[in-house]
Parts: C-alpha cells; structure tokens; sequence
C-alpha cells in the first residue's frame, strides 16, 4: 500500500493541481490503467480545486492500494448547506474570481461521482467538508 | 490531421514542446475547465481563452498533450513549465475563438460530439 498526503492552501490557485498531478505520477508508476488514473486524477483534481475555491486550507491523502485507491478530501471552511443542491450540475456559488480562473460552473462534484464508485460528502456548516472517493481497480 | 497544419491554419507560434510528428483527431473549445473534464476523449486539441495554469493541470488530468490559446494570450513561465514536464505543446494564436474554431473545422478537425 502506498499513502500519498499533501497539504492545500485555500484560495491560492497557481498551486492548485499540484497535489493531483503527484497522484498522477505515481499511479503511472504503479502501472496502472491509463483510462482509470484519468478517472482518479479527475475526481482528485475537481476536489483539490474546491478547497482552493471554496475553502480555507485542507488536507489530501491518497491510498493506493492493489484493489482501489482511496482518497480523503477534507477542509476548514465554510461547508455545504444543501448537498442534494450542490450536487446538481450548475449550481454553484463560486466568486467571480473563480469563475475566471475556468471554475465555478458548477460542474465539479457531479463530475467527480461519475469518475468514481464510491463518494460520500461529510459537512458541518462554518466548520468544514470532507469527501471521502474509492475507485476500484480491478474493472477496466 | 498533423499538428504542423494546425499551427499553420491558425498561424500559431509554438511556446513550449514539439509538433513533430504529432496528430490531432479532434478538437474541443471551451473557457470552462470543468467542461474539459468531462471529455473522455484522448489525442485533441484544447482550444481555450484561459491562459493560466489551471488551463495546463486541466489538460494534464484530462490525457490533453495539446493546448491552442486563443484571442491574443500568451502563456506565463508557469504554464510553459508545467507543459514542458508532461511533454505537452502549448500553441498560440491571435485569431479570436470563433475564427480559430471555424477555420479548422472547415478542414476537418472534428468534434468531440
Ligand atoms: N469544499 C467545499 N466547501 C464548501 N463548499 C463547497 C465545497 N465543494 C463544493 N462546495 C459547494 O458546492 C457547489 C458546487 O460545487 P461544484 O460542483 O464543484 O461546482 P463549482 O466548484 O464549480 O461551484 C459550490 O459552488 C459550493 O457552493
Ligand atoms: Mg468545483
């Protein structure tokens, strides 16, 4: 088993993706399949980047174990007060600052359910939200 | 179709990796990177106005060796950096979205859907 963990800083977007692009590297090492790291470093990277939009600082750890990669998303910030809203593609409450850095179309978490076989989204309004992914590797 | 008559419908100028040799099946347009995300299509074209390095890390995720920057932007030292390690082309023209895309659609790049 390999654990990958990485610190992120709210609101700073040059660093944004750092974290997933390591991830990428390593599943790429660990031989395996192009088509589930890209579903991986998908669902990681729209993730990463919601700390960095949506949060204050946060925490990634990255399980790559034979059967599946599990990932744990988790951040101080404001949390999610409608997660059945949240979850719908197009909503979003993104600034306008994230919305010109490409983000913030709302996109970000229905995307990261279809890339991955397992999410669950643990929030508590003004204290913080952790995402919890498992993609299984055994099914190309 | 060859990346080197991409670069020349759209008189673009090569800021960092190599067009030889490569071939572009497809394109795709947009600002939205979410939007690239979802594409799971390999071996296209990125045609963006968003000139910053989560352009570069989006493209990098989604399999992308080809990004186009279109209206005019030039790609920072950071974005060329992160191109240069994962071995992608950064290409850039002055031609506005909508000429660059009509261009090379009318000589058969084609869409991702
Ligand atoms: N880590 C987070 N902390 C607080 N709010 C979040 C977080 N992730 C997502 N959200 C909320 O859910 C909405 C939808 O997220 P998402 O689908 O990724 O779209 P986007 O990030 O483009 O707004 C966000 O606009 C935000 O309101
Ligand atoms: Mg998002």
């Amino acid at each position: 088993m390999v654990t990958l963990k990485f610190n992120i800083e709210g609101g700073n977007f040059s660093k944004a993706g750092y974290a997933s692009s390591q991830v990428k590297k390593t599943l790429k090492q660990l031989n395996i399949h192009q088509s589930l790291i890209k579903n991986i470093v998908v669902a990681l990277y729209e993730a990463e980047v919601n700390i960095v939009a949506h949060a204050y600082k946060g925490t990634i750890q990255v399980d790559i174990a034979p059967t599946d990669v599990s990932m744990l998303v988790s951040d101080e910030g404001p949390g999610i007060e409608n997660i059945d809203l949240a979850m719908q593609e197009g909503f979003s409450t993104a600034s306008a600052e994230v919305r010109q850095m490409g983000f913030g179309a709302g996109m970000g978490l229905p995307n990261i359910k279809k890339n991955v076989d397992e999410m669950y989204i643990d929030t508590v309004v003004g204290k913080g939200t952790s995402l919890k992914l498992k993609k299984m590797l055994n099914n190309v | 179709m060859e990346l080197s008559e991409i670069i020349d419908i759209v008189k673009a100028k090569l800021v960092a990796g190599n067009a030889n040799g490569v071939v572009i099946e497809k394109g795709f347009s947009s600002d939205l990177m979410s939007d690239v995300l979802t594409i799971d299509t390999e071996k296209i074209l990125l045609i963006t106005g968003t000139c910053n390095v989560q352009a570069i890390r989006t493209a990098e995720m989604a399999d992308i060796q080809c990004i186009l920057l279109v209206r005019g932007k030039k790609a920072n030292p950071d974005m060329i950096k992160i191109a240069n390690e994962n071995k992608m082309v950064i290409l850039e023209t002055s031609l506005s979205m909508f000429n660059t895309v009509g261009r090379l659609y009318q000589v058969g790049l084609k869409p991702v859907y």
